[in-house]
């Protein structure tokens, strides 16, 4: 059960479409859902039904055409660019497929990362970065590079990125898409945690069922329109 | 701090790729540097000129000689210090590949007008006291190995014959751009072997050099000697020593533009080679910029971080461009001889070469670093993987 009732979501009539070309692609036709602080939603569909999109506009990152899209009590569509990113940095982790870590900086560098845009010092960004990687069972991995990690690792740095700042929301988008079953089942099993143990609001786009079966609300979107699982 | 590891590292990311990048720089501004060391050679004789001293020749042109006479009258000309005359030899020493320049010399007055070559006292009595004595410059002394108590024998191409001369000294330059590639004698040894074979010839000379005792006298003594010898039977022309030498310029300057077009061009170029090395990064880059800028970091660090790797690069390359100018053009100096009195590397040439490599690497960045900034997080972000 989510660890509250209040939302940190709340959606109203969001609409998306694409242009492609002449033609214009809906995405999403008018969305509405709330997600409870502290839930850990999955949300479900073939590939083109737009999950990705809502995902991606939930964590500020795009823009829908109409609709009210309120995040962590701030109303997302109202802000600038430079707002959005001062936003993002304070209230979301971002999750990704391929980890997205930079290949030049290395394990603790790409946690650290996020803290260059905060106003602690460099030992304070340090503490905080060990104990991540602690926390993630990586502290004898800190002086690695990406290449030198094997995918479950690196996607274990990727989240430690994405909490280093401790944000409220987590967004993961296919964040067991490149990964082998062991691995897999690690990284879910250490997304359930930090929803569990640390309050984390998590909201996860997947394909796979089994990864959807650990999370408390399944959300289903087909050609731009949800349903509840 | 944090930045600058970031843009080294990823200044050197794909080694290859930023290595040919830097060697392209290296050798555009090299040859950029070596073009414009050309450039400034060319000139280098109206720089090292005077203002306090003019060159009078005749009017119709420098190959017709001018009386002995004149030199009286021009003394007696108010603002005039001293003068002297010099008679372009044109010998040949060897063969014809061994260009150099050669004058024959009123010595004691021309060296009293000339404070720029320096030349040891005992080597200066040497010299005057050996009609046959030859002063050589330092540079001509080491290209062609000449030390006081050689023998040199210079074929005539004017003055018919074989001449022989003794080096007796050698001058050193007061300054970096000072000639030091000519061959002078006395003209008293040219005039006697003159009166001998060719007696109408003698008692002329090529230009008179003018030692004013004021610059600010120039204008009026150039057109008082001129007035002077108006509607002689050798009217003369009288310029500062500066136009003077930058009338040979003249004569060559369709050359010489081109070599700076071709300066430029250079530049041009690499900064197109270096344009497309960024794009293709910056493209290459597009879902880690997506990244950043989704993890919270907003355009202009982003463009800061492109501009710094691509300032690296050229930074790099530039520095090594500049190094290699000075081995380069010796090794240049010493391949043409005497061809260029003076062949320096000033630092007005590592200024540009300098600006042009910030140039590079700033131009370059601009439109990488523009589409970074601009890049949306959601498009970028599916170039990952």
């Amino acid at each position: 059960m989510p660890s509250s009732t209040e939302s940190i979501v709340e959606i109203r009539n969001l609409v998306k479409s694409y242009r492609r070309g002449d033609q214009i692609v809906p995405v999403l036709s008018g969305i509405t859902f709330d997600i409870a602080a502290g839930d850990y939603v999955a949300l479900m569909g073939p590939s083109g039904s737009g999950k990705s999109t809502l995902l991606n506009m939930i964590a500020g990152i795009d823009k829908p055409d109409s609709g009210s899209l309120r995040v962590a009590g701030t109303d997302i569509t109202a802000l600038n660019e430079s707002d959005l990113a001062a936003w993002r940095a304070r209230n979301v982790g971002f999750i990704f497929q391929f980890y997205n870590l930079m290949p030049v900086l290395t394990a603790f560098e790409n946690i650290e990362l996020p803290l260059l845009l905060t106003d602690l010092s460099a030992r304070e960004r340090g503490e905080h970065v060990a104990a991540a990687l602690a926390m993630m069972s990586l502290s004898d991995r800190s002086d690695h590079y990406p290449s030198e990690l094997s995918g479950g690792q690196q996607q274990r740095v990727a989240i430690a990125r994405a909490i280093i700042t401790d944000p409220a929301i987590l967004v993961a988008d296919e964040p067991t898409g490149d990964l082998d079953r062991v691995s897999a089942a690690e990284i879910l099993h250490l997304i359930e945690r930090l929803n569990r143990e640390l309050g984390k609001t998590v909201i996860l786009v997947t394909h796979d069922p089994h990864a959807a079966g650990k999370a408390r609300t399944v959300r289903h979107l087909e050609k731009g329109e949800l349903s509840e699982a | 701090m944090w930045y600058l590891k970031l843009i080294v590292r990823n200044a050197f990311r794909h080694q290859l790729r930023t290595g040919l990048t830097v060697l392209g720089i290296v050798v555009a501004i090299l040859a950029f540097g070596l073009l414009r060391t050309v450039v400034d050679a060319w000139y280098a004789g109206a720089e090292a000129a005077s203002a306090t001293r003019l060159v009078t020749r005749n009017a119709i042109s420098l190959i017709f000689a001018l009386p002995l006479t004149y030199q009286g009258r021009i003394r007696q000309i108010e603002g005039v210090k001293s003068v002297s005359h010099a008679n372009w030899f044109g010998g040949v020493y060897i063969t014809e590949k061994n260009f150099f320049p050669q004058f024959a010399v009123q010595a004691q007055s021309y060296f009293a007008l000339y404070p720029e070559f320096i030349i040891s006292p005992d080597e200066m009595r040497e010299f005057m006291h050996d009609r046959r004595g030859a002063i050589v410059g330092r540079r001509l002394a080491s290209i062609y190995g000449f030390k006081p108590g050689d023998q040199v024998t210079l074929r005539g191409t004017i003055f018919p014959g074989n001449w022989e001369f003794v080096v007796r000294g050698v001058y050193d330059g007061a300054e970096a751009r000072t000639d030091t590639s000519q061959f002078f004698f006395h003209w008293e040894y040219l005039n006697e072997t003159m009166r001998k074979i060719s007696p109408r010839r003698s008692n002329s000379v090529g230009v008179y050099v003018i030692g004013l005792t004021s610059a600010g006298h120039a204008a009026a003594v150039t057109a008082a000697i001129d007035a002077t010898f108006k509607n002689s039977l050798a009217e003369t022309l009288t310029e500062t020593e500066q136009a003077f030498q930058l009338g040979f310029v003249s004569m060559t300057e369709a050359i010489v533009v081109a070599i700076e077009i071709v300066s430029y061009l250079v530049i041009f170029i690499i900064m197109a080679v270096m344009a497309n090395t960024m794009a293709m990064t910056a493209r290459e880059r597009s879902a880690e910029y997506a990244t950043l800028k989704a993890l919270g970091f907003g355009p202009l660090p982003l463009a800061a971080m492109i501009f710094g790797e691509s300032l690296a690069i050229a930074a790099v390359g530039g520095l090594a461009g500049i190094a290699l100018t000075f081995p380069a053009a010796e090794r240049f100096a010493a391949e043409v001889g005497s061809l260029f009195p003076v062949f320096n590397v000033d630092s007005g040439t590592v200024m540009m070469q300098a600006a042009a490599a910030l140039l590079i690497g700033a131009v370059a960045a601009c439109l990488p670093a523009l589409r970074a900034a601009q890049v949306r997080i959601a498009d970028g972000l599916r170039h990952a993987g």
